[in-house]
This record gives C-alpha cells, sequence and structure tokens, in this order.
C-alpha cells in the first residue's frame, strides 16, 4: 500500500481485456470458438514496433506484471523488481506486454469463464491446454497489438517453457529469447509433485469433480494443499533456514537451527502448528486458495507435465531449435531443486548442437527456484546488460 | 587490442564459428566478429568478465573448463582458442584433447616458463619466479601447469599435433630475428596454432 508511488514504478495500471473470434484449434484437437483474453502493457511502443518484449508468467503468476492497480494494493505486479522505469526491463524503452494465459483464473477465458454454448460456468469442461496452445494464443495477441516481431520474449520457469516454444513455431518473429529457472520438460520427481497437488484438489469434498461453483463452494482446502506442496518445491533448504532461522539467528546458532523456529516459543505436545515454518505455509496456501482457481490449477500443472519440444523431433531438442533464429539467454540458479541448473544446461546443449548463439548464467543463490522472481544483484545486473545491448540495436536498426 | 590478439586474428578465417575458451571480457571475440564476421561464443566462469560479454552482446556460457567440454559436438568449431589459460587448467592435455576434438583447428597462447628471466630468476635468487608478467606467488598463483617452448613442442611431438604455426613474442609482443633464433630462452609468450594431424583424423 503504497503512500507514493515510487519513482521506478510504471505507475498505476488497468488492464484490457481482448476478444478473439477466431476459433483456436488445440493441441489435443479441440476447439475454443472464442476467448478472451486480459492484457497489460507498460511503456510505449515505437513507431518502428520494434521495441515490444512478451513477458510469460508460470504457474500461478498473470497478467498484472508490474505497477499497482489502486494505490490500496498491498503488493506491485509479481515481477515489479524487474519491470520499470530504470530497471532492467526499461518501460522507459521498451513496450512491454503480459497476459493472463488461457485456461487462467484473472480474467482470460478458463475454467471459471461462463461458456457462452451452455450458460453456466465451463468448470472441468474447459479443454486441456498446452504451453504451445498459450503461445498460438499470444501470437494472436502480438498481430492485434500490432506487433510482427518481438525484441524479446521472457520468462522464467512455465515462463520460459513458453518462451522456448516461442523460438520454435516462430522463429521469424523473436530476436531473443531469455529464459530462467527452466527445463527443457519435468522429470518424474516434477510430475510426481504436480500429481500430489492435483490429488489434493479432486479429494477436496469441496471439489464436486470440478464444479464446486454450481455447488457454491470451493475445494479451499485441496488448493491450499497444493498450493503448500508447491511452494515447498519452490523454496531451497536454505532459503528456510533462513527465513525460519531467525530467532536462533540472534543466539548466533544459525548453522545449528536448520530453520526450525516456534511460533509459540515452546513445543505444543499435540497436533497443531509447532513451527514458523508450518505457519507461513498455511497461510500462504490459506491465500492462495482464496483467489487461485482450482480447475485452473489443475490445468497449469498439466500443461507443465505435458511439455516437451522434442517430442515432435525423435526426442532430440537441438532438431526442435533447428529454425530458431534468435539469440538465447538462459538463466539458471543453484539452489534450484525443481529445475536445477543441470535442466537448463541440457537447453544450453541442445542449443549449442544447433549452432545458435546461445548466453548461460549459473547464478548463485540461495533463494531455489524462487530466486527468478527475486532482486539477485547479479542476475539483475546480467538481465539490465543484455536487454541494455537489445535496447542499442533497436535504436541502430531505426537510424 | 592485446598485440598476441593480433597475431592470433590473421589466422581466423572470416565467417568462421570460434569457440573461445576462457574468453574474458569478450574482446577478441568482438573483434573477431566486426573485422570478421565470425559467428563465436565464449566461455567463461568470473561474473564480472561474463557481465562484460553481455555488453559487447558476446554469447558467452558460464563454464568451468576443468569440469569439460562434454556439452560441445565434435568438429562444431572451426577454430577453438585457449589464451593464456593452459597453465592454469587441472588437465591441460585433457583440454588439449578436447580442443582437438571440438575444433578443427586450435590457437593456444601461454607464458614462457623456459624464458631466462625465470630461469635466471630460480637459478640465482633459488625461488620461484615473481615478475610483473607473472605477480603470483607460489602458494597464490592459479598458473599451476607451466611449461616451456620446448616442453610444448614435445607434448605436439608426442601426441601427434601438428603445428601449423609457432610464434614466439617477448612481453611487448614483438617478434624478432633473435627470439626465433633461441625461443625457448628468449620469448616471454608462446602462440601456436595446431590442428590433430590428417593420418590420425582418418585412423580416427
Amino acid at each position: 500500500m503504497p503512500d507514493v508511488l515510487p519513482e521506478n514504478s510504471v505507475g498505476l495500471v488497468t488492464p484490457q481485456l481482448y476478444h478473439f473470434d477466431e476459433p483456436l484449434t488445440l493441441r489435443s484437437g479441440k476447439e475454443l470458438k472464442a476467448y478472451d483474453l486480459m492484457v497489460e502493457t507498460y511503456g510505449e511502443l515505437n513507431a518502428e514496433r520494434s521495441n515490444a518484449i512478451l513477458i510469460c508468467h508460470a504457474l500461478s503468476g498473470d497478467h498484472h506484471a508490474a505497477g499497482y492497480h489502486s494505490m490500496d494494493d498491498r503488493k506491485p505486479g509479481w515481477w515489479d523488481v524487474a519491470i520499470g522505469p530504470g530497471k532492467p526491463i526499461d518501460t522507459n524503452h521498451f513496450y512491454v506486454v503480459c497476459l493472463n494465459n488461457l485456461g487462467g483464473c484473472a480474467g482470460s477465458t478458463g475454467p471459471a469463464s461462463i461458456n457462452p454454448e451452455t450458460g453456466t460456468w465451463y468448470g472441468p469442461d474447459f479443454p486441456v491446454v498446452t504451453v504451445r496452445d498459450w503461445v498460438n494464443s499470444q501470437a494472436r495477441l502480438a498481430d492485434r497489438l500490432g506487433i510482427d516481431k518481438w525484441a524479446a520474449v521472457i520468462g522464467g520457469s512455465l515462463g520460459g517453457m513458453q518462451v522456448m516454444r516461442w523460438s520454435i513455431s516462430y522463429p521469424e518473429r523473436v530476436r531473443h529469447a531469455i529464459m530462467m529457472a527452466v527445463a527443457p520438460k519435468l522429470s518424474a520427481q516434477n510430475i510426481a509433485f504436480n500429481e500430489v497437488a492435483r490429488q489434493s484438489i479432486t479429494a477436496d469434498p469441496d471439489f464436486h469433480a470440478g464444479r464446486y461453483r454450481e455447488h457454491n463452494t470451493l475445494p479451499k482446502r485441496g488448493v491450499m494443499l497444493a498450493r503448500m506442496v508447491g511452494h515447498i518445491t519452490y523454496l531451497s533448504d536454505s532459503a528456510m533456514r533462513e527465513k525460519f532461522g531467525k530467532v536462533s539467528e540472534q543466539l548466533k546458532q544459525a548453522s545449528l537451527n536448520l530453520g526450525r523456529d516456534l511460533r509459540a516459543g515452546k513445543l505444543s505436545f499435540g497436533f497443531d502448528v509447532d513451527f514458523q515454518v508450518e505457519s507461513y505455509l498455511h497461510y500462504q496456501g490459506e491465500r492462495f486458495s482464496e483467489t487461485f482457481d482450482a480447475n485452473t490449477y489443475l490445468l497449469m500443472t498439466k500443461a507443465l507435465d505435458y511439455f516437451d519440444p522434442s517430442v515432435d523431433f525423435d526426442g532430440d531438442l537441438s532438431k526442435a531449435f533447428a529454425n530458431s533464429d534468435c539469440r538465447f539467454m538462459l538463466v539458471s540458479f543453484s539452489t534450484d531443486w525443481r529445475f536445477p541448473p543441470e535442466r537448463t544446461q541440457e537447453i544450453v546443449t541442445a542449443l549449442l548442437k544447433a549452432g545458435k548463439q546461445v548466453s548461460y548464467l549459473d547464478i548463485e543463490a540461495d533463494q531455489g527456484h524462487d530466486a527468478f522472481l527475486l532482486p539477485v544483484p547479479r542476475y539483475m545486473q546480467a538481465l539490465t546488460t543484455y536487454l541494455d545491448r537489445v535496447k542499442l540495436e533497436i535504436s541502430n536498426n531505426a537510424a | 587490442m592485446r598485440p598476441d590478439l593480433d597475431i592470433i586474428q590473421k589466422w581466423i578465417e572470416p565467417g568462421s564459428r570460434v569457440l573461445d575458451l576462457g574468453c574474458g571480457d569478450g574482446a577478441l571475440l568482438a573483434y573477431l566478429r566486426d573485422k570478421k564476421q565470425i559467428h563465436g561464443i565464449g566461455l567463461e566462469i568470473d561474473n564480472q568478465k561474463i557481465n562484460g560479454c553481455l555488453d559487447k552482446g558476446i554469447s558467452v556460457i558460464q563454464q568451468d573448463l576443468n569440469k569439460g567440454l562434454q556439452n560441445f559436438e565434435s568438429q562444431s568449431f572451426d577454430t577453438v582458442l585457449l589464451t593464456q589459460t593452459l597453465q592454469a587448467v587441472h588437465f591441460p592435455d585433457k583440454l588439449v584433447d578436447e580442443m582437438l576434438r571440438i575444433g578443427k583447428n586450435c590457437i593456444v597462447t601461454f607464458p614462457n616458463f623456459g624464458n631466462w628471466k625465470s630461469r635466471a630468476y630460480l637459478a640465482f635468487k633459488g625461488r620461484m619466479p615473481v615478475s610483473d608478467f607473472m605477480p603470483y606467488e607460489w602458494y597464490d598463483t592459479p598458473n599451476i601447469h607451466f611449461c616451456t617452448v620446448k616442453d610444448f613442442d614435445e607434448f605436439c611431438r608426442s601426441r601427434d599435433i601438428d603445428v601449423i604455426t609457432r610464434t614466439v613474442v617477448d612481453i611487448k609482443h614483438r617478434d624478432s630475428w633473435i627470439i626465433r633464433a633461441f625461443p625457448n630462452l628468449l620469448s616471454e609468450i608462446a602462440i601456436y596454432h595446431f590442428s590433430r594431424k590428417p593420418a590420425r583424423t582418418e585412423a580416427a
């Protein structure tokens, strides 16, 4: 809740709804006859239309990447640390576009929208969408905005997968592909965590086979559990020790505490919350369950599970990149165990094999997978330096 | 432009693919891109040097040379460069093998430890040589595998490495008849351009 908007904020922003009438054929073979996309933009599109950057959101993100919707907002958009005037993604120079993906629950058409054919919520009838479908819908948005070629497409985690898909499906429309904390596809362990999340939701008695809205309820318990297990995979062991080991830090015993700070200062000898970490996960899970749609969560995890651009190329990812025409920049974080550096390096190796121009940074960071959303100094510096170079390219091309 | 780099650039074909191991801030790759339109990739471990590469628009991979180069395909580059780094890696022999696998030809530069100043330092002072050129004490030096021009000549001979050109210069990278006459004694920097001997390539 800022009293005054920070100078390097994009300020107050208003999302805009774009309606699309042309049917979209999905990878599953199903078709969405019409759909809406909720979009936010920051900065100005230049006369050559060459300074546009697309930001792709991850599992729980949305179109609200930067700035504030009102002066009452508790927090700015999800990647406000990186987007704004003078920030790495500098809105004084770039026209930044971010949208809520199809199947989302923040304004774009998704399970919580009304199906015009039935007059009631899509709910579980909303078709399973894939990263490829999202990118196809994003390409239509680019057409609508008059953007032939993105100066850069940027995303972390599931957002990075969309960036990868852009470079493969629309090589002529991307100049720079920037992906953080990303993997070429999920491992069995990744899928296993997603399945636990899905089971948490579908096993909630309030889920009603996805028709909870008809029953005037929400499977909050299930979404909370799904978020809790997800959240654990976003944090590193070291981040948790740091976050929940504050008491002992005062006692100069941080290394012995392991993040075991107690909530009430003593054990309860019952099954209630004893440790801070439990309380934190409950709080985060509960807040999430109040705003995030359960069916959307199921869809997003499936989009993650299904992602594998090598599938059309005999499992050879380097062949998938054969026609890519952009420069690539990849970033991994040392304590990310959801998509560890080795998984990102698989993409780097495929790009090298395909003979592409690729830069790769392995950033030392304690924050785990979440680091890609945080202002880790060296990460922000690299992003700034890289995009400064992109700015230069744009102004040289215009001259 | 560092003078040794000026010597190297003459051996790079225009438009070729160049891999620079330990590329620093990307100055050489940027020069080769602007002058010879090469397609370059650099490997570097240091954060600030990597930032220097990004600043120049040079593609750079953060990678430790001591952990191998398995992520590079065989014969995927025209030239593989290693400037002033050979003496600092854990296994120079393995690295040179990898360079020959990845590159059609290779360029290596290293400080010649057989130079008379190093010899005199050790002979008369009885201590490991420390100079402006090699300013480290024995315990904190990154240079763990010093060699001489003679050593590297023998290394190449024993491994069927075809030395295309050997250039030896002093610390100011001056090339002179006297240094060429007594390379192991007078040169301070050795610059080798080499490839795998063709016979060996056919056998493999």
